[in-house]
């Protein structure tokens, strides 16, 4: 019941958003929310309602601030370096 | 916007990274060593935290010195039996009863909703506030939604009812307000708790800024963190560093879903139908405001108003004996685990629960039978 579950909204009408979790549509209330929220939006769901309106700098500051927490990795850590090449290149792909 | 980047970081690859877990173990494992007693013992309050925490065996990787203590997050489980009793009353009594699915099977002091519908009783499961209306929008009969849960769920509630919900349809509001139940938890000798790890969502609603009073009167740190193992890792991380340093605040580790404001449209709405009122919570105490019941404006839709609930009807079977060996309250305390429990895995198990711990997959015995709570995986 308790489930906080982000999802990504495709079509919005006035007070129902229709919000893609992962490949499972579903049909969530907007009366809650306290930002207007578009296609292509993230929205953390609860039973049915969207309470948030993720923005995508926040994501940022959350990988930012794990980042910060495993700082002292070793320089050659290779798996630490492809973590990082990983997220450089999303941040390409996109750009 | 980057969408591609936010799209992947959704997707939960970043927050479940095992190298980022690893340094994030070992970070907690380096602050609890420097604390250099033992056991420190923190808190988090929310049944999905416990479901990740066993899901993903991050209780391998804490530290030995760390007691990571699970509170009464549980909605299910501290829905108080007199509450269930309601429900079951109500059902018997001709009208239709909506809920969440986990209430089905919890026992109030003699029947379940379960039960009620073995008996014929019309009892339906909801995902959400929304399919209850629905439900009565389709039937002349009487819909009451059995409605639990904590201030995240109970916005719901309140939305619906703002939004016009029909004549035939009422609230029987069991919902549960956190921030109260952190005062009395913070006060038992019992539990010592040093630190609070607050649930992300419902921190969504009402923002971080509701703790700071809270850690201003018990000194007592509390970290905000989500749901993803590695938000859970850094989270605690945050918060034994806390402990360490001595310097009690509120640190949100969930910024992507949570303000220190913490949405005022959502907290409009939810005290605008609700208002606080003492309560037992099960197994845990009388806590002062820690009940959410209907507002007086809103007396119409209060099935307690409507309908004249005939409880003594229930009460003449006699308890099992079974549920007095039942520690489920120690546990919702942080008093006990589920393995100090001579009934858990034996007599009480998922299909056959003894105690309300093991109905509900936010129970903290249903998550430990369904996971194991301490994998040894040195063992392995």
């Amino acid at each position: 019941m308790c489930l906080g579950v982000p999802g990504r909204v495709v079509s919005v009408t006035e007070w129902t958003a229709v919000v893609d979790f992962w490949g499972v549509r579903r049909e969530v209330r907007l009366d809650i929310v306290d930002e207007p929220v578009q296609p292509g939006d993230y929205v953390l769901n609860h039973v049915g309602f969207a309470i948030r309106r993720i923005p995508a700098e926040d994501i940022e500051g959350t990988l930012a601030m794990y980042e910060d927490l495993i700082r002292q990795a070793p320089a050659d850590d290779l798996m630490a370096l492809d973590v990082r090449g990983e997220i450089d290149g999303t941040g390409r792909r996109s750009g | 916007m980057d969408s591609i980047r936010l799209d992947a970081a959704l997707r939960q690859l970043k927050f479940r990274d095992p190298l980022v877990a690893r340094r994030l173990a070992e970070a907690i494992a380096g602050t609890v060593g420097e604390i250099g007693r033992s056991p420190v013992s923190v808190m988090h309050v929310c049944g999905s935290h416990e479901q990740a925490i066993a899901k993903f065996g991050l209780r391998a990787t804490f530290p030995k010195d760390l007691n990571v203590i699970m509170g009464p997050g549980c909605p299910v489980c501290i829905t108080d039996m007199p509450e269930v009793d309601e429900g079951v009353a109500l059902a018997r009594q001709g009208v239709i009863v909506a809920s969440y699915g986990d209430m089905l099977r919890v026992r109030g002091t003699a029947l379940s909703l379960n039960d009620a519908q073995a008996e014929g009783a019309s009892v339906e499961v909801v995902y959400s506030a929304a399919q209850a209306v629905q439900l009565a929008r389709k039937t002349d009969r009487e819909v009451v939604f059995f409605s639990t849960g904590f201030e995240t769920t109970a916005v719901a509630t309140a939305a619906v009812l703002e939004a016009g919900v029909p004549d035939n349809f009422s609230v029987l509001s069991a919902h549960k307000y956190i921030p109260p139940v952190m005062e009395i938890v913070a006060e038992m000798p019992e539990t010592r708790v040093e630190g609070f790890l607050a649930a992300g969502h419902a921190a969504a609603i009402t923002g971080w800024g509701i703790f700071e009073p809270f850690v201003e009167r018990h000194g007592i740190p509390v970290v905000v963190a989500g749901f993803e193992p590695l938000d859970i890792l850094a989270g605690l991380a945050r918060l034994v560093e806390l402990v360490r340093d001595r310097t009690p605040r509120v640190v949100n580790m969930f910024p992507r879903c949570v303000t220190r404001e913490g949405n005022r449209r959502a907290q409009e709405r939810l005290w605008n139908v609700f208002r606080p009122v003492g309560g037992r919570w099960r197994g845990i105490a009388h806590v002062p405001n820690g009940n959410l019941r209907l507002r007086d404006e809103w007396a119409r839709f209060d099935a307690r108003r409507r309908f004249k609930i005939d409880l003594a009807s229930l009460w003449d079977g006699v308890p099992s004996t079974l549920a007095a060996d039942c520690i489920c309250g120690d546990i919702m305390s942080g008093i006990a685990s589920p393995d100090d429990c001579k009934l858990f895995g034996k007599e009480c198990v998922p299909d056959t629960p003894v105690g309300a711990c093991m109905v509900s997959s936010e129970g903290t015995c249903k998550i430990w039978h369904q996971y194991g709570g301490h994998p040894d995986l040195a063992a392995l």
